[in-house]
């Protein structure tokens, strides 16, 4: 009776995996013999017409500056706003659903929120100058502002990616019963030795995740700085967009891709093996 | 002199009073209990002492200095949890370690404090390894090991045994007691567990929804309950309670005659089940027994003494049939008289 069934657990899967096929597993291969592929010959030319582009350098720079700037303090803002939440005894779950407010808000319209803002007839400008900071509107998205328009990219940044973080971080931490800060604090330890030596080691596997997902995030980085920066801040995606839609050229834009899915597998790996969770030596 | 001296504690979540006016001191040495049902207020008494809670009002000192306001790392006292709150990420020899790493102890004496809470606690085989792959006895010994490795003046104890099943509580119970009479600290151990408390204190405290209604030794408070609670919380079967008729300072129970404490109106017999004897038939206080239960030690009697529910224990040579009305002899220094009203009891007879 029960070996009869046994096809039962397949047929209830098979609509997620033909699902997946088609639209993740086909598209992948597709593009990668896209990328690595002339005239339907295998061929490296794809490659080489992305490496001698003069956006190429300056693109995998910004992405990657972006993404260290941005990773850490999402992942120390987070930190610090789940510590301080799971402090506060009333108002709790306004305060969190306040801070997921960004999360609602599309990538695109994040970036229009921080091009009014720092624009020059946005809001920065007018606070400033009415403050009297500054005499005249003063440009801060372009390409002789590099460092300016890299500080209001992060910033947009870290303002629309850090809910996600936080969400992932408050559920670790609500996993670490309050004995054993207790037990800690009882014994000696001080808030911040309580924070590394207890809470931080037994949120691992949250802070495994988190640092996963905001990283490949990162490096997928397109629509907040074309909003804000259009081309002056050259960034991977937005180099995949441009050879895509501007030149026309799928294949570079392929190859453009397989690098991006390249990066954010090697940074995986890397999290995978530098934060170990072992289950053995959690709650 | 590590002596804890609580004095008018209180303490409110919000409009609910959780402690009301809890005094008590407990002296240099001492082990005792705060025994009580679950929510009468024992752990936010123990955790005010520990500094984990703060009280709305009152004092508390220990060694003769007052704690108020003084984080828990410098009250001199250590605690152990009741689910252990062992760390999962450290070895058994770290998680013994910890308080003396964090007091900064050098290598040698951690290493030596180490073994020796681990010698006592027999859990040296276990060092080197993570809390997941103990038991919950082990556990539990890990979390002693831990509080005892920095000789803390005091030692809070909140349900320590409550997790464990109940041949190794019965093991860990008589261990605890060896172990911390020779450690010779002043401890405090919550529990629910009359047997608990019974077996291991000095003196004990029944706490009874956010009050303290007796202190005694075990031996006073299974004795001589202060109240109608105490004498149905302590003891197994509960202190049976019959209320009585008075009749100028005499209670009649079958031929005999009770002087009492009051001279008319209603009093309450407390009366623990093994302290009666039977008496020759057709004497003594009648008893009409629903189901006797033959215990191999003893024989168990539920039924009723004038018409109100009662339990009481004879010898197990003894026979009685269910349904059968057998007499019971009282022995009047052993008895408990009770005000009906408020349920607080006479003070013993001399
Ligand atoms: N943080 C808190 N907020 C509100 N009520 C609490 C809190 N802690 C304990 N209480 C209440 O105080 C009472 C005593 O709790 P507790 O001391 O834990 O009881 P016990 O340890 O004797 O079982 C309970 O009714 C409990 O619900
Ligand atoms: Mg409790």
């Amino acid at each position: 009776m029960t070996q009869n069934r046994s096809w039962i657990p397949y047929l209830l899967i098979l609509p997620t995996v033909v699902f997946l096929g088609l639209l993740f597993v086909v598209p992948l291969i597709q593009t990668l013999w896209l990328a690595v592929s002339d005239n339907g010959v295998p061929s490296l030319a794809n490659m080489q017409t992305m490496v001698r582009d003069i956006n190429f350098g300056r693109s995998i720079l910004n992405t990657f500056l972006l993404t260290l700037a941005v990773v850490p303090i999402q992942i120390a803002m987070a930190l610090a706003m789940g510590s301080m939440v799971s402090k506060v005894n009333g108002g709790r779950e306004t305060i969190l659903w306040i801070w997921t407010i960004p999360l609602g808000i599309s990538d695109l319209a994040a970036g229009m929120v921080w091009l009014s803002i720092l624009q020059n007839t946005g809001y920065l400008n007018t606070l400033l100058f009415s403050m009297g900071l500054i005499e005249r509107q003063t440009a801060w998205l372009t390409y002789q502002t590099p460092v300016a328009l890299f500080v209001g990219i992060a910033i947009a940044e870290i303002w629309r990616g850090t809910a996600i973080v936080m969400i992932i971080i408050v559920a670790g931490l609500n996993q670490v019963p309050k004995e054993f800060k207790e037990a800690a604090e009882i014994f000696g330890a001080s808030p911040w030795t309580r924070f590394t030596r207890i809470t931080l080691p037994l949120i691992r596997p949250a802070l495994q995740s988190a640092l996963i997902l905001r990283t490949v995030l990162a490096f997928e980085v397109f629509a907040v700085v074309y909003a804000l920066g259009g081309r002056n801040f050259p960034v991977l995606v937005g180099e995949a967009y441009n050879w895509q839609n501007q030149n026309q050229n799928y294949s570079v834009a392929a190859a453009y891709a397989v690098l991006i899915m390249v990066i954010s597998l090697a940074a995986t790996l890397f999290y995978l093996k530098v934060i170990k969770v072992d289950p053995e030596r959690l709650p | 002199m590590t002596n804890i001296v609580i004095d008018n504690i209180r303490k409110s979540f919000g409009p609910f009073q959780a402690l009301k006016d809890v005094s008590l001191t407990i002296n240099d040495g001492e082990f005792v209990s705060l025994l009580g049902p679950s929510g009468c207020g024992k752990t936010t008494l123990l955790r005010i002492i520990a500094g984990l809670e703060t009280a709305t009002s009152g004092d508390i000192s220990i060694g003769g200095r007052s704690v108020i306001g003084l984080p828990p790392k410098d009250r001199g006292l250590a605690m152990v949890f009741q689910n252990y709150a062992v760390f999962p990420h450290m070895t058994v020899y770290e998680n013994v370690a910890f308080g003396l790493r964090m007091q900064k102890a050098d290598e040698a004496r951690v290493r030596k404090q180490v073994e020796k809470a681990a010698g006592l606690l027999h859990i040296e085989p276990y060092l080197d390894r993570y809390p997941n792959k103990l038991s919950g006895g082990q556990r539990q010994r890990v979390a002693v090991a831990r509080a005892l490795a920095v000789e803390p003046g005091v030692l809070l104890m909140d349900e320590p045994l409550s997790n464990l099943d109940a041949l190794l509580r019965l093991e860990m119970r008589t261990e605890l007691k060896t172990v911390l009479q020779s450690a010779g600290t002043t401890t405090i151990y919550v529990t629910h567990d009359q047997t608990e408390a019974m077996g291991l204190s000095d003196r004990i405290a029944v706490v009874h929804d956010g009050r303290i209604e007796q202190v005694g030794t075990p031996v006073e408070i299974y004795n001589h309950p202060a109240t109608r609670f105490v004498g149905g919380f302590i003891g197994n079967p509960p202190m049976n309670f019959i209320t009585m008729p008075v009749l100028a300072g005499q209670v009649a129970i079958g031929s005999e005659s009770f002087s009492v404490p009051t001279s008319s109106g209603d009093i309450v017999l407390g009366l623990r089940g093994e302290t009666v004897e039977r008496a020759p038939s057709g004497q003594g206080l009648e008893m009409q027994v629903r189901v006797a239960e033959p215990m191999g030690s003893h024989l168990l009697l539920t039924g009723s003494i004038l018409d109100q529910p009662a339990r009481v224990i004879l010898p197990a040579t003894e026979t009685v049939r269910n349904g059968e009305t057998v007499g019971l002899t009282l022995d009047a220094k052993r008895v408990t008289w009770l005000s009906p009203e408020d349920g607080v009891s006479y003070p013993a007879a001399a």
